[in-house]
């Protein structure tokens, strides 16, 4: 069933800051995610599978391999002449340009909201990677009368990684009133913690961009729901499926590892409700004899005569001969070469390491090698 | 909308030496490779060529096939002008009926044609492996000023009897041709492969029409052009092809992809062999699995032994599960200790735990005959069972 009244709004700059590494070249939307995804593939999926007929990409720099990417959207479904998707890149108007923030974003793409004669508004960002309906949440939503619904998830926070320095903490009351919201407090413990998804009626949001916009007030967290939380109705909806929140390279590499749990990946690629992404027809992956792969999430066109532990490998990586990988997270058209041994590291798309190369790492510090840097052999 | 040439694929054909794997679906839509099927072949060779009009002929059980071309998108074949178009036979005013032979299939198809207003028309098959730039055949055709070119390749003497066999003079012209002979005169076997010019053959399929007779190409056609003299060539094909029509021969194409030396490259971007994608997420390899020269797809959950074989889309094998030689179609399940030695698992199989099926040849022994073991689409063989080499279910 699809439901016309419902905008998507995807905000694919959004976060790009924290994983400087990977979106020196793309935008946060476009970072290679789970051996054959970009995490835009997440949101995008999500809407569609939520009947969703329209979404909106807002996009600022870097968005080249996003376009690509993305193309007409018809592998998401949305090569649709009702709705479909729209990119909407800065510039494009008067009043877009680089925002800062996401009530700059939305005041640059002010005029596609206007036009769309939706009721309700999806905002989801690209740094959190899950299999969620919105469907329940637009019920709770309409349900409870609220101006505004933000998704949030019980996260238990320890004193490692970003954390809840990059989180907005929520509490809600017993009718799921949001009756606080924290912009990355340093906590530990278990709190609610934003996923950066929102559900929002459309002619509310309209209102608090022209309020807020000329004003300068950038953030939409800290002006919406820390100090206007009174003015709006605004309630949270618990997501209670498996997600993991891109904050920064390290998380980005544990995200990937922890899909390495049968169980993770089951819950995070759920049955009948697929991820779509960009077919790129690669052959199957082979398997050379004498090769040895063990826990591992392997891509297809992927070409492995050596050692692979414990590793993601997407689309067209090829492992040589006596090659040892173990740990690494190695993107799209990654050549190891023979006898290389590599561990814990991240190679970005098209890295060649060459012939005996060594380079390790710890899994609690990666290395990471950018795109197309080439380490031949000394 | 004038096209220089369009292709025209048939794809009826119910394949029945094909028998458990093509009782609910046509050949063409049998899986192959990982993550084809069998048309993937033809369509991706059509669209690498620059032919961007594809007639597909359907007959026997089309709701697979009609279901996977669907608008042709996956091979670029969704197009303004042009595309792929599927074809089932008709009711017309003075009756209705089903293809009767290929070339009443074509015969039936005049009106789908001459809208195109093709000067060359390619027919193809839907039962072979390889890959083909039909463009240099169509050029082939062009500079020989031919009315028919048969795409040709050499085959053994012994093979020779199972295809249309001819005999060329030194410029490829073709002076004589046998359909399936018993004493070849040559081995320049036919591929089934052919381009005519439209205006000839639209001709000739009126004429056998009203003559009746079996209306195929290899028995009708092709001789009765020869025997007018028309100027007919053979272009003669080098790589990779094989005919997938018997279960033991799709058994071995699968095998021969295996073989890194293969001349069907499945890895080359200049020409990729598109299919339509399933949308999984990466084949994930468990702690247990041991996996040796072999090729295994998207989706797939392997926590076992596979050795020298080819595991398609969504397929699970759980652990001290041992795979050899063997095919297994997409989202079949092998259950932990289950053997499966030269053998085909059908679509959506469940192999339950302690199963054994097939053998190699060396193990059945020399006092038995041997032959690659069988499993159908979607059936379930019980804990425990033994399915001997040669041994198909269901049995047809």
């Amino acid at each position: 069933m699809i439901y016309n009244n419902i905008l998507g709004l995807i905000f694919s700059n959004m976060h790009d800051e924290s994983v400087s590494e990977l979106t020196n070249v793309r935008t946060m939307g476009s970072i290679l995610f789970g051996g054959r995804y970009r995490l835009i593939d997440f949101p995008l999926s999500n809407m569609t599978n939520s009947g969703i007929p329209e979404v909106g990409v807002i996009t600022k720099a870097n968005y080249q391999s996003l376009l690509d990417h993305i193309g007409s959207g018809r592998e998401w479904d949305l090569g649709t002449k009702n709705g479909g998707l729209h990119l909407l890149p800065p510039f494009s108007h008067q009043k877009s340009g680089l925002y800062r923030g996401r009530i700059e974003a939305l005041e640059g793409v002010l005029p596609f909201i206007q036009h769309s004669d939706a009721e309700y508004v999806v905002m989801s960002d690209c740094d959190v990677v899950t299999t969620i309906d919105f469907r329940p949440v637009i019920r709770e939503h309409k349900k409870n009368e609220a101006d505004i619904t933000v998704v949030y998830a019980k996260h238990n926070f320890t004193n490692t990684g970003v954390g809840s320095r990059a989180s907005t903490i929520i509490e809600v009351d017993d009718n799921k009133r949001v009756v606080s919201a924290t912009i990355n407090p340093d906590i530990i413990g278990e709190a609610n913690r934003s996923l950066n998804m929102f559900v929002i009626s459309r002619k509310i949001l309209e209102k608090i961009v022209c309020r807020f916009a000329p004003e300068g007030f950038a953030s939409f967290d800290k002006q919406v729901l820390q100090q206007n939380k009174a003015n709006y109705k605004i309630c949270g909806y618990e997501h209670k499926g498996y997600y993991e929140k891109i904050e920064d390279i390290m998380s980005y590499y544990t995200a990937n590892m922890n899909l390495l749990k049968p169980e993770n990946m089951q819950r995070m690629f759920l049955n009948n409700t697929p991820i779509y992404t960009k077919v790129k027809d690669s052959g199957p992956a082979r398997y050379e004899t004498g090769s040895k792969v063990e826990n591992s999430l392997i891509a297809d066109g992927c070409i492995i005569e050596g050692e692979v532990i414990n590793s993601v490998l997407f689309r067209g990586v090829k492992v040589g001969k006596g090659a040892v990988v173990r740990n690494c997270i190695l993107m799209q058209n990654t050549q190891i070469g023979e006898g290389a041994e590599l561990h814990a590291v991240i190679t970005d798309k098209n890295v060649k390491v060459g012939k005996d190369k060594l380079l390790t790492a710890s899994t609690k510090n990666a290395l990471f090698i950018k795109k197309n840097q080439k380490i031949e052999e000394d | 909308m004038k096209k220089e040439c369009i292709a025209m694929l048939l794809a009826g054909g119910q394949g029945s030496r094909l028998y458990a794997l093509t009782q609910k679906m046509a050949k063409p839509a049998v899986p192959f490779g990982g993550k084809y099927r069998i048309i993937d072949f033809p369509l991706s060779n059509c669209t690498n060529s620059g032919i961007d009009t594809v007639g597909v002929l359907t007959q026997y059980q089309p709701l697979e096939l009609n279901d996977y071309i669907g608008n042709g998108q996956p091979w670029d074949l969704d197009r303004l002008r042009g595309g792929v178009h599927i074809l089932p036979p008709y009711q017309t005013a003075s009756g209705s009926s089903w293809y009767e032979g290929t070339a009443n299939a074509i015969y039936q198809n005049i009106r789908f044609i001459d809208r195109y207003n093709p000067d060359y028309i390619i027919v193809l098959g839907g039962d072979h492996i390889y890959k083909m730039d039909y463009s240099r055949m169509v050029d082939f055709h062009k500079e020989h000023n031919a009315d028919a070119t048969i795409a040709v390749l050499n085959v053994s003497l012994e093979e020779a009897s199972r295809f249309g066999i001819m005999t060329c003079d030194s410029d490829l012209r073709i002076v004589d041709f046998t359909e399936k002979p018993k004493e070849p005169k040559s081995t320049l076997a036919s591929m089934g492969i052919y381009v005519f010019t439209w205006d000839k053959l639209r001709k000739y399929l009126i004429e056998n029409e009203e003559a009746g007779g079996s209306k195929d190409f290899g028995k009708d056609i092709i001789p009765a052009m020869l025997q007018n003299n028309e100027r007919m060539y053979a272009y003669s094909f080098e790589g990779y092809w094989k005919d997938v029509g018997t279960l033991y021969s799709l058994w071995e194409a699968n095998m021969d992809i295996l073989n890194p030396s293969n001349d069907l490259d499945l890895y080359d971007a200049d020409w990729k062999i598109y299919s339509r994608n399933m949308s999984l997420p990466p084949q994930y390899i468990g702690p247990e699995a041991n996996i040796q020269d072999s090729l295994v797809c998207d989706g797939c959950n392997v926590n076992g032994n596979v050795i020298s074989s080819i595991v398609y889309s969504g397929v699970t094998i759980e652990k001290d599960v041992v795979i050899d030689h063997s095919v297994i179609m997409p989202g079949a399940v092998i259950r932990s200790g289950a053997v499966v030695k030269y053998a085909i698992i059908g679509e959506d199989s469940v192999i339950e735990s302690d199963v054994k099926i097939g053998a190699s040849k060396e193990e059945t022994g020399s006092d038995t005959k041997w032959d690659i073991a069988v499993i159908g689409h979607g059936e379930t063989i019980s804990s425990g069972v033994s399915v001997a080499p040669g041994q198909m279910i269901p049995v047809v």
